[in-house]
């Protein structure tokens, strides 16, 4: 009665590495390398780096892991799909988490809270976030998401001591928990009304005649859209944004704006070509409603914030909106656009954020826009790096950001959405003003007291994404390849 | 069959009764006492139809987990029942109004499968012969399903780490049990031979009282 043959474990391999390495990694921490109790807490500050850099170490191998598979495999009757679309977007999120931790050291050893379960949790959130991105079925989604939410909520309320981080951690919960209540009445409708749960059974469902017009289905797909929408903080399901990324300590707001959102974009996806082909027309319509809320709300919202934080919430949101471009083209081209434009946006995300981490004076960090005043007299390099990602962020040529954006309008373009694609220009002009605002305070402004020094690691990630997103031009082709190839996996 | 008839009413009527106690007991402490009985009863119940390893969750989950919590509830947090109770007629149209909605549909599931037989066959996967339900469960789970039991692990796992990430706390000072330190400890660490002068402290260092 067992089918043995489905039961091979190599197209997983990779996660399950991870999620072993993971819970090596907590084993190793909690019982050895001194105990909790006495020891004097100079030991313990280091405990959360070296836990850090195993962790990293841990995340390496499984990127080898993953460069190691070829093809498309299928695992655990089809609950699991290994294919280049999956590999792409989960070497994507293990550089967003391997970079995450290393921004993390130094702030989170001065905020006292480098432990070593941070980068425990990172680890176990990232094997929920590569779980997503391979689901074939609606129980490894809701479960892939569910294990990747529960320990994001944890890592925003790290800091328990601080009122802001323990409000965003509760905010995120609740409106998590709101939307994966949600996403279930979604998937428990679908059961309903296709009697199965696995991608290619709803595609078979959502292809028969008659699908377009059975309302359970229909109703089933906008619940499931619903909730997916709010992991990836599209309009208009963006409320705890804002709260979240502010209150969250930096480094894990980083892990936050990259990683996740990297991995709920492959997932909605993944669900919509392969799950819902069929009813294209019908999810069309929401996506491209969206991804316009989304883009407007992100370039004009954004204007009025001065803490940087909130500002980065407000263009996550747009950028979310403008990745939605190319899922709403529907076509081979349009994912292709997708998958660019998420790594150039995890690169450039990250740079920011260690630009972020870097406003720090001796007195503790500081978040208001205005004290980069006067950055370039202080310190040129990093007001040139910080103006060179905020450039591509604003999507100025020749920069990587105005070649992420190039990719998804040119598929809206062929695929005929031309009020999507103009909207999208008219809103990331828009939002290149509050860009433009702070390259214009670093440049121009009276001189604020100099930052302290920065750490190295942040450094280090501040030039690689500064480096990324001047030179992408000059040699863009290895990641336009394996983006297409990844794209050729997906089909509608 | 007379013997599985006796026990059928013997444990409904026993549920029944306990229920209701549950309801009406004055005593906090004694309701939840009454709702474990209502568990065991139900459970008891099960078992006549079959269904042993349903029976068994019931006893472990709701009795040993979900039952243990709310005596805790009620012991730990000084409630004021008899200020809830208070309300108890004012409240009534509208339990009785929740409670026959619930009766109206429990009516309406007996006359679908009255009127349509043919649907609970295909709800229904029975299990293969000559297995116990617990056995066919655990094959079905730790083959077909094993991913998602392996994820859900996961899932408990994040949470027990988050729980305790953001609750447990070590405060300075604290004085801990050292289990080695305590076994380790024998009359030669641990018993000290003074001998006391007359009128003087048995504590050698401490000045004598007067």
């Amino acid at each position: 009665m067992t089918d043995l043959v489905s039961l091979s474990y190599s197209a997983a391999l990779p996660e399950i590495v991870l999620a072993v390495g993971a819970m090596g990694l907590l084993m190793i921490e909690a019982f050895g390398g001194g105990s909790a109790n006495g020891r004097s807490g100079n030991s313990d500050s280091n405990r959360g780096e070296r836990a850090g850099w195993l962790a990293i170490f841990i995340l390496v191998g499984t990127g080898a892991l993953l460069l190691a598979q070829t093809g498309t495999e299928r695992a655990f009757n089809d609950a699991f799909i290994s294919d280049p679309f999956a590999r792409f977007v989960k070497l994507l999120v293990l550089a967003g988490s391997a970079f995450a931790i290393l921004l993390s050291f130094d702030d989170l050893r001065r905020a006292k809270v480098d432990r070593y379960e941070v980068p425990v949790l990172i680890l176990l959130a990232t094997v929920g976030m590569m779980m997503m991105i391979s689901a074939g079925d609606l129980l490894a989604l809701y479960l892939g998401l569910e294990l990747q939410s529960l320990a994001l909520y944890v890592l925003a309320a790290v800091r328990r001591d601080d009122v802001r981080s323990s409000e965003a951690g509760m905010k995120y919960f609740v409106l998590g928990a709101l939307s994966s209540g949600m996403l279930l009445y979604g998937a428990s409708l679908l059961y309903g009304f296709a009697g199965t749960t696995s991608f290619a059974g709803l595609e078979a469902a959502a292809s028969a005649p008659g699908a377009a017009t059975n309302l359970g289905l229909i109703a089933g797909l906008v619940f499931l859209l619903v909730g997916l929408a709010f992991k990836i903080s599209a309009v208009p399901f963006h409320m705890w944004t804002p709260d979240v990324y502010e209150g969250a300590p930096t480094p894990i707001t980083a892990f936050f704006a990259a990683a996740p959102k990297l991995a709920a974009l492959a997932l909605l996806a993944r669900v919509l070509f392969d799950g819902f082909g069929g009813l294209f027309i019908q999810w069309q319509k929401i996506v491209i409603f969206l991804s316009i809320a989304s883009m407007l709300l992100g370039a004009f919202a954004a204007i009025g914030q001065t803490n940087i934080k909130r500002l980065m919430a407000y263009s996550s949101i747009g950028h979310v909106g403008f990745a939605l471009v190319g899922l709403a083209a529907g076509s081979e081209a349009g994912i292709e656009g997708l998958l660019i434009y998420l790594a150039i946006y995890l690169v450039t995300t990250l740079g920011s954020f260690a630009c972020i981490l870097a406003m720090r004076r001796d007195e503790g960090p500081v978040e208001d826009i205005y004290e980069l005043a006067g950055l370039a007299e202080n310190n040129l390099p990093m007001a040139f790096i910080l103006a060179m990602l905020f450039f591509s962020l604003a999507g100025v040529p020749p920069l990587a950001g105005f070649f992420a954006k190039f990719y998804v309008f040119a598929a809206a373009v062929k695929s005929e959405l031309y009020g999507l694609a103009i909207i999208g220009v008219l809103s990331s002009v828009v939002g290149a003003f509050y860009y433009l605002r702070i390259v214009k305070v670093m440049f121009f402004d009276e001189p604020k007291p100099r930052f302290s020094a920065t750490a190295p690691y942040v450094k280090f990630v501040m030039i690689t994404a500064g480096l990324f997103v001047v030179l992408y031009a000059v040699y863009p082709s290895p990641l336009i390849d394996a983006a297409a190839a990844a794209a050729k996996s997906l089909q509608l | 069959m007379a013997l599985t008839a006796i026990f059928f009413y013997l444990f409904a009527t026993l549920a029944l009764a306990s229920g209701a106690m549950v309801i009406v007991a004055k005593n906090p402490v004694h309701a939840v006492l009454f709702l474990i009985l209502t568990f065991f009863n139900a459970a008891g119940l099960f078992i006549l139809l079959g269904a042993e390893f349903l029976a068994m969750l019931l006893i472990i989950v709701y009795v040993g987990a979900v039952a243990v919590l709310f005596l805790f509830v009620v012991m730990m947090l000084d409630v004021d029942f008899a200020e809830l109770r208070a309300g108890f007629i004012k409240n009534a149209p509208v339990g009785l109004l929740v409670g026959g909605v619930v009766l109206a549909e429990l009516v309406l599931l007996v006359v679908a499968r009255v009127a349509a037989p043919a649907t609970p066959a295909t709800i229904a996967a029975p299990i293969p012969q000559g297995t116990t339900n617990t056995e066919a469960l655990g094959q079905i789970l730790y083959t077909k399903y094993v991913y998602f039991f392996q994820g859900a692990g996961l899932v408990l796992l994040v949470a027990m780490v988050g729980a305790i990430v953001l609750t447990l706390r070590h405060k300075e000072g604290v004085k801990r049990q050292s289990i080695a330190d305590q076994v380790a400890r024998g009359p030669a660490t641990a018993v000290k031979m003074v001998k006391v002068a007359s009128g003087a402290s048995a504590i050698p260092d401490a000045p004598a009282k007067r």
